[in-house]
């Protein structure tokens, strides 16, 4: 069995979930909108889903809308907010290191004329809480920035920013915390939001599930259309196996979190203490101020599509940074505003522990990345080499020497 | 168990390929190259891309052969040393020979370096139809290269630029087999490939004209220029001397009686010449950039050497005298005249099935105006 290390990606389905889940998926199937004693129970069901989720992050039930993921919740806030806002303003405060879900969604809301200020971070990945208050004009109507980061783990100040945002009467607040969530300490009043996302598969939950809290009072326009489905926020007929997934496994993480992140700090260092000792590999993302379990280094040289593919076909999952099977190699906008240049931010490696790994796993994916690391370090060495002596000839013989390593 | 890199492009072929890799008892691990740009970038406008949908033929294909796959990105390996000579032929005037640099410069040069030295592959494998023999006890020293089985899908003539190195370390899984016995595997296997058509065009050009291509990355426009008939004489215009290959028939906008053919193309005067159909015919020809794939390759100062010689993918062969003039370059002479050796276009020299090498046909001295 591969060592999995990806859990930044996703977390396996826990038990606990599958089995509230099952009886949703076999009698409890009714439509929750449905008269009958078959939607009542299915109502029921998506109800108490409701009160669980909302009691996890100090909200109220309806303050709770469950989507198909991480993707809509943002999506939902940052169009809902942004349409819903028009008559008021149309500008709109995020960071450069957002996840696509959230960069791509304001990139779009551009093309409708609102105003994108995208705030630097600085090497750490961390924006500047007063930038954020110095970025907020009259004409600004939303401020979405992440809680902690999906590529490098960096932990965003947020309560420091929603303070600042709260010195501007009507501009809300929306964190994505899709990554966060099963390590950092969910409070919607601590932590001051109006709006925050997140996503069930990331707490071994189920995939296809997602809620985004909104508060009490927060004008938010649906991005589709139909039926009265929670509370006319996200028409379509609930995913009540889903809900209850969610809400199960969002109150186990909570639970659980005193044990579960202290644990998965200890194996992330024992995993960072052997990458450091790597020639060129230096770690990414905020030293302290970051999620418990995740490890993020470049590799200066080295491509890290390559090396999380050797790494596979030696029995360890692993990642770049996001999860990306096209090919491309494009550069991680993440490490890019983060000041790394193009050929170290080529080497990204990320490590995502996660509740099931063991001790025995970690120490074994040690040895892993340092055997693959130091042989795609000789690899690029000796073809830099032949690069070097073949430079005058043609193409060709520079690619027989890739080839042959001669 | 020996690890094989089987490069999938999605279609019958590879599919089949990777199929025989796993059979044999090999660990096959399948990869689609990325070799141009798709549009996976953000962009609300860009259309779904045939390309990628090829990469999602390769990954099924792969799932059912239950294998690992991996997309590569090689755009930068391909357009050095595939794109930009083919662009860099047209403007010259040349016929371009893109798969021979694709063969030796992408799959055969990068790929396989990367196979060997970060997935530690013992080799490549691919669906072309062409053949290595290891080297024999008795017979001549190191790898050969021979014709694949099916004369109708034979592909060693794209092969030719392959050294016994890459030899080596390459795997040809549908040498022996014709294409409808490859068809019949991928049906009973249940591929999802097994049914699909087999791509005619050049792979990265879309909508197979290059001409976009050309005004796309380098800026090439259409500029009218002369047309001279056999006899000197200018008989009309033409629309940029790059849209033309050696050979041509249709597309000169010239009606002269008997049939006129593109014969000589000067990409710096922006002229063409024609020819009628016996101008193109020739017996004497030289080529450049000549390589063996033989570990002991004739030398050059010797008095030369018999050969079938092919000058273009399924085309009839010709024996010749084979000379070399030094520095690469080797003079051919037929037997009986070719037809139409496009400048750029390689001329690979076989005995029997064996590939003994190859090169590029040169340009010949003579100028191509009056």
């Amino acid at each position: 069995m591969p060592i999995y290390l990806d859990h930044a990606a996703t977390t396996p389905l826990r038990r606990e979930a599958l089995e509230a889940m099952l009886p949703w998926l076999t009698d409890g199937f009714g439509n929750p909108s449905s008269v009958h004693s078959f939607g009542r129970r299915a109502r029921a069901g998506l109800d108490e889903a409701h009160e669980r989720v909302a009691r996890s992050l100090g909200a109220t039930p309806r303050e709770i809308v469950f989507t198909s993921g991480g993707t809509e919740a943002n999506n939902l806030a940052i169009k809902g907010a942004a349409w819903a806002g028009k008559g008021r303003g149309h500008r709109i405060i995020t960071s450069s290191v957002e996840h696509h879900s959230v960069g791509h969604t304001v990139r779009y809301l551009e093309k409708f004329w609102f105003e994108i200020v995208e705030l630097p971070v600085d090497r750490y990945g961390r924006v500047d809480p007063d930038e954020v208050d110095a970025a907020i004009t009259p004409k600004t109507i939303l401020v979405s920035i992440m809680m902690a980061n999906n590529e490098v783990g960096t932990i965003q100040p947020i309560q420091a920013i929603s303070e600042r945002v709260r010195r501007h009467k009507g501009v809300l607040f929306h964190a994505d915390a899709v990554q966060a969530a099963p390590y950092l300490e969910l409070d919607v009043a601590a932590l001051g939001v109006d709006m925050l996302s997140i996503a069930a598969h990331k707490f071994e939950g189920p995939k296809g599930v997602g809620a985004l809290y909104v508060r009490h009072g927060t004008n938010v326009l649906a991005q589709q259309q139909g039926g009265a489905q929670e509370r006319y926020r996200r028409a379509g007929t609930e995913n009540v196996a889903g809900a209850v997934g969610l809400a199960v496994a969002l109150e186990l993480s909570a639970a659980e979190r005193p044990v579960t992140a202290p644990r998965l700090r200890a194996l992330r260092e024992t995993l960072a203490v052997h990458l450091r000792t790597l020639e060129g590999v230096q770690e990414t993302g905020h030293p302290t101020e970051r999620l418990p379990g995740l490890l993020s280094v470049v590799a200066a040289g080295l491509d890290g599509n390559a090396v999380t593919m050797a790494l596979d076909l030696a029995g360890l999952a692993s990642s770049t940074g996001s999860a990306c099977l096209s090919g491309s190699n494009e550069i991680s906008h993440v490490l890019a505003a983060m000041g790394f240049p193009e050929d170290e931010a080529a080497g990204a490696l990320r490590l995502s522990i996660g509740r099931i790994n063991t001790a025995e796993e970690i120490a074994e994916a040690a040895r892993l990345i340092a055997a693959t690391i130091g042989s795609h370090r000789e690899a690029a060495e000796r073809l830099e080499a032949q690069r070097a002596s073949a430079l005058s000839g043609p193409a060709e013989a520079v690619a027989a020497a890739e080839a042959t390593g001669e | 168990m020996t690890r094989v890199l089987v490069a999938m492009s999605g279609g019958v072929d590879s599919s089949v390929a990777a199929a025989l890799v796993k059979a044999n008892g090999d660990e096959a691990v399948g990869v689609w190259m990325r070799l141009s740009e798709v549009a996976d970038s953000y962009s609300e406008f860009k259309r779904s891309c045939c390309s990628l949908d090829a990469a999602e033929d390769a990954r099924r294909v792969a799932s059912q052969l239950d294998i690992p796959f991996f997309v590569l990105n090689l755009e930068r390996e391909f357009d050095q040393g595939v794109l930009q000579p083919f662009l860099d032929a047209y403007l010259g005037g040349r016929t371009p020979s893109p798969c021979v640099d694709c063969n030796s410069v992408v799959k055969f040069g990068a790929l396989l370096g990367r196979a060997r030295f970060l997935y530690d592959c013992e080799a490549v494998a691919t669906g072309h139809y062409a053949r290595v023999a290891a080297p024999a006890e008795a017979g001549p020293a190191g790898y050969g290269l021979l014709r694949g089985r099916d004369p109708q899908k034979d592909q060693s003539y794209f092969l030719y630029g392959l050294g016994q190195e890459q030899l080596a370390h390459t795997r040809f899984p549908l040498g022996e087999m014709t294409k409808p016995q490859v068809r019949d595997v991928a049906r009973a296997l249940g591929l999802a490939t097994a049914e699909k058509r087999d791509s005619q065009e050049i792979c990265f050009v879309p909508r197979g004209d290059y001409r976009e291509v050309l005004r796309e990355r380098r800026g090439w426009k259409a500029e009218p220029g002369p047309v001279i008939d056999v006899d000197g004489r200018q008989i009309g215009e033409h629309y940029g001397a790059a849209s033309y290959t050696v050979g041509q028939r249709q597309g000169t906008g010239v009606a002269v009686g008997e049939p006129r053919y593109v014969w000589k193309i000067d990409a710096d005067a922006n002229t063409i010449r024609l020819g009628r159909r016996s101008d193109l015919a020739t017996r004497d020809f030289q080529v450049e950039d000549v390589r063996f794939v033989a570990c002991d390759p004739p030398p050059e100062s010797e008095d030369g050497l018999r050969a079938e010689v092919q000058i273009r993918h399924r085309g009839r062969v010709a024996e010749a005298s084979v000379r070399p003039l030094g520095s690469g370059r080797w003079a051919v002479r037929t037997d009986e005249p070719v037809w139409a050796a496009a400048p750029g276009q390689a001329a690979v020299f076989y005995h029997g099935d064996f590939v003994l090498g190859g090169g590029r046909i040169a340009r010949s001295e003579d100028p191509v105006a009056g």
